[in-house]
């Protein structure tokens, strides 16, 4: 080949433009910050849960980096407020992935913001977290959910509440794929327990006005009440049910009380003798926790809100990661994904939870707690509880290429009698 | 029976608390043909007044009854002398300038309080037992309000000095000017008096909804709903209007559920305002304030 003066451009030409992009990529692949993106709610009706677990999350990045951070590199979190809103749920996922290039996305509280951004991040390719209670029936490769969900809570929580209080069970819920096939669950677990669910009804989440469906309650003559409500316009329903001097002769459980930390945000005369089962408490006595709360709370101050199961979880499920990291030595998806599957364990605030391969679930101990004078008494816990529900439709050894939310068109279609 | 009683004081509940969030808007849309988009937050910084006097030791009470109007009544004075006295009659600019308003009322409650729900102050009264249902003392507490609200607004109306100058400003503002009446000053009063009342309104509900800095926003759409199907007449409207809504989202709600009363109420405006393009007072009760 004869080297005439436009070929002698074009070559440096190329080369000067693509050296900066390949040192760049050098340098990003091993030796820059490992990138860690946290899409989470800090303003709008759901920041109740996001604040928290946004407090958690940076806990979490800064240990890590004190002691040195991931295989030598530093981790950089980078944060994101979607603001209660599900469109900047999937612009901001498309911004961590395809922009940000983020190593880990740890993001969504409620399922409708999971299910928008799931795909996207499968598309990009980009290992994903969700660490919020949930319904269960996620079966997706590169999503790891480790909340809880209702085989682990719902299901030891409404046998211990009806033999309390009574069979009659009245259940509201949020209108939303969470509080529909939660209303399910809790649906199945009273008729497996011999018990009838009266009603179900669901609340929009900027209900703010109860009493028909107070008046409704006292109408059915129900045992109990089962509450799957969320955010904070639903809080309102503990103080109108409280008002109408109803929390005394019908009780109440709930599957997602306290998370938002509403014991803290209504009166101890309005919340005692509530039930909730979560994967964490507060009040869990054990060395390791109280060690997690003096820290949480030392690094707060005075402002330090509760902890609680979102909060907690979101904090372990960093140093999980974190783990898998080490064991692949590399923060590359594959590898990392390889390394949590591979039976991966974390010692935690909550106890110890590992990943549950076949579902990408987290084995984890549950608790079950009363509430007086808005602190939870924990007065049940299981240990290491599988996410059975998960596991009865989903089983990723046996077929990894998977993406779907099993549940999505409810339990019924899932094949499971509720 | 003790179901159909109980029922319908729930209904009426539902009624007054239509009528509670409607009048403040009502009075200043009545009386000045200004919107106010900024409503919804006249009723969370009334909400934030209780909170925040509630926790710093203030009689509730007090917060609620006098302190809330007081605090935002005098915000509005505030508001119309900087920004609505320049804009009277460009409805439109009024609009885009309430909104604005309303985002940065949000934006200045958020930055102080947070984004989070405050408050742990519960609704100050007992229960009431009829047979074997137990109803929400507060409740019938601020049902009663309302009805007091509703004749001293009819009262002022109909037989104060002042009452007289604003109706004769609201009918033809022109003819009120000409005759020596300052209608700049009345619009003043009139303003931060709808401002007020939406501050009471905002305090009384506090305890029952627990407060956000966007908690406004939920009450906007239904206020304005109600004030539009009632029409121009301030306290015929709004209660008419009240009292037709209220009972089908009542009513609905309890047979369907809270989904389907939301739907039904708003399915009976859009009827209404079909059939009545200016509202129940614009057919009926023409002659009423």
């Amino acid at each position: 080949m004869s080297m005439n003066r436009r070929n002698f451009l074009r070559t440096t030409a190329t080369a000067t433009l693509a050296a900066p992009a390949l040192i760049n990529q050098a340098f990003a692949g091993s030796h820059g910050p490992i990138k860690f993106v946290s899409i989470l709610d800090q303003s709008g009706g759901l920041d109740i849960y996001g604040k928290p677990m946004v407090d958690a999350t940076k806990m979490a990045i800064d240990e890590m980096n004190e002691s040195g951070g991931l295989l030598g590199r530093e981790i950089e979190l980078k944060i994101y407020d979607p603001q209660s809103s599900i469109q900047f749920y999937t612009q901001f996922a498309t911004q961590a992935a395809a922009g940000d290039k983020a190593d880990v996305v740890h993001a969504g509280i409620t399922s409708a913001s999971r299910e928008a951004i799931r795909p996207t991040l499968s598309r990009y390719e980009t290992l994903y977290f969700y660490n919020t209670l949930y319904e269960g029936g996620v079966c997706d490769m590169n999503n790891f959910c480790t909340g809880s969900t209702p085989a682990q809570t719902v299901e030891k929580l409404v046998p211990y509440a009806m033999k309390k209080w009574g069979k009659k069970v009245y259940i509201v819920a949020a209108d939303y794929n969470y509080g529909h096939i939660t209303a399910e669950w809790v649906q199945k677990y009273v008729r497996d327990n011999g018990g009838d669910p009266v009603e179900v009804e669901f609340f929009p989440l900027d209900v703010t006005n109860f009493g028909p469906t107070i008046k409704k309650i006292q109408a059915s003559k129900a045992d109990m009440v089962m509450s799957a409500l969320v955010g904070g316009a639903h809080v309102s329903f503990y103080r109108q049910y409280a008002a109408a001097g109803m929390n005394k002769s019908v009780p109440v459980a709930s599957t997602t009380f306290g998370v938002g930390n509403e014991h803290k945000l209504i009166s101890a005369e309005e919340g005692d003798g509530m039930i909730c089962a979560y994967s964490y408490f507060e009040e869990i006595d054990s060395v390791a926790n109280k060690d997690f709360v003096a820290r949480f709370k030392a690094r707060m101050g005075d402002g330090a809100p509760a902890l609680n199961e979102l909060a907690a979880r979101s904090y372990e499920a960093a140093f999980i990661w974190a783990e898998a990291v080490k064991a692949a030595g590399t923060a590359d998806r594959m590898p990392v994904i390889e390394a949590l599957r591979s039976g991966i364990a974390y010692d935690g605030p909550s106890g110890r939870v590992d990943i549950e391969p076949k579902t990408n679930h987290l084995n984890q101990n549950v608790y079950l707690a009363e509430l007086k004078d808005q602190s939870f008494n924990i007065v049940e816990s299981y240990q290491s509880q599988p996410p059975t529900d998960t596991l009865m439709v989903c089983d990723l050894v046996a077929n990894p290429d998977q993406s779907v939310f099993k549940f999505e068109n409810g339990l019924k279609a899932a094949g499971i009698d509720i | 029976m003790d179901l159909y009683f109980s029922l319908l004081l729930q209904i009426i509940y539902g009624v007054a608390n239509l009528a509670l969030i409607s009048l403040g808007l009502a009075i200043v849309f009545g009386m000045m043909r200004v919107i106010n988009l900024a409503h919804g937050e006249f009723l969370m910084l009334g909400g934030y007044t209780v909170v925040v006097a509630t926790n710093n030791g203030i009689n509730i009470w007090f917060s609620i009854l006098i302190l809330a109007p007081l605090v935002v009544g005098l915000i509005g004075l505030i508001v119309e002398r900087c920004l609505i006295q320049w804009l009277y009659g460009r409805m439109i600019d009024t609009l885009l300038a309430t909104w604005g308003l309303s985002l940065l009322f949000i934006g200045i409650i958020t930055s102080i309080f947070g984004a989070s729900t405050s408050t742990v102050i519960s609704p100050p009264l007992g229960t009431i037992t009829i047979g074997d249902y137990t109803s929400s003392g507060y409740e019938l507490f601020l049902i009663f309000v309302v009805i007091v609200l509703l004749l001293f607004v009819f009262l002022t109306l109909k037989f104060t000095a002042l009452g007289l100058v604003a109706r004769a400003t609201m009918q033809n503002s022109d003819m009120a000017s000409c005759l020596g009446i300052s209608t700049s000053k009345i619009y003043m009063i009139t303003f931060s008096l709808g401002a007020a009342v939406s501050g009471l309104a905002g305090g009384l509900l506090a305890p029952l909804t627990g407060v956000l800095p966007n908690i406004g926003a939920i009450y906007i759409g239904k206020a304005f709903i109600t004030v539009i199907s009632g029409g121009s007449a301030i306290l015929a409207g709004t209660t008419s209007a009240s009292i037709l809504l209220g009972s089908v989202n009542g009513v609905m709600s309890y047979v369907t559920g809270p989904t389907f009363g939301e739907v039904a109420l708003l399915f009976t405006a859009i009827i209404l305002l079909r059939l009545m393009p200016t509202g129940i007072t614009g057919r009926f009760f023409r002659k009423s304030q």
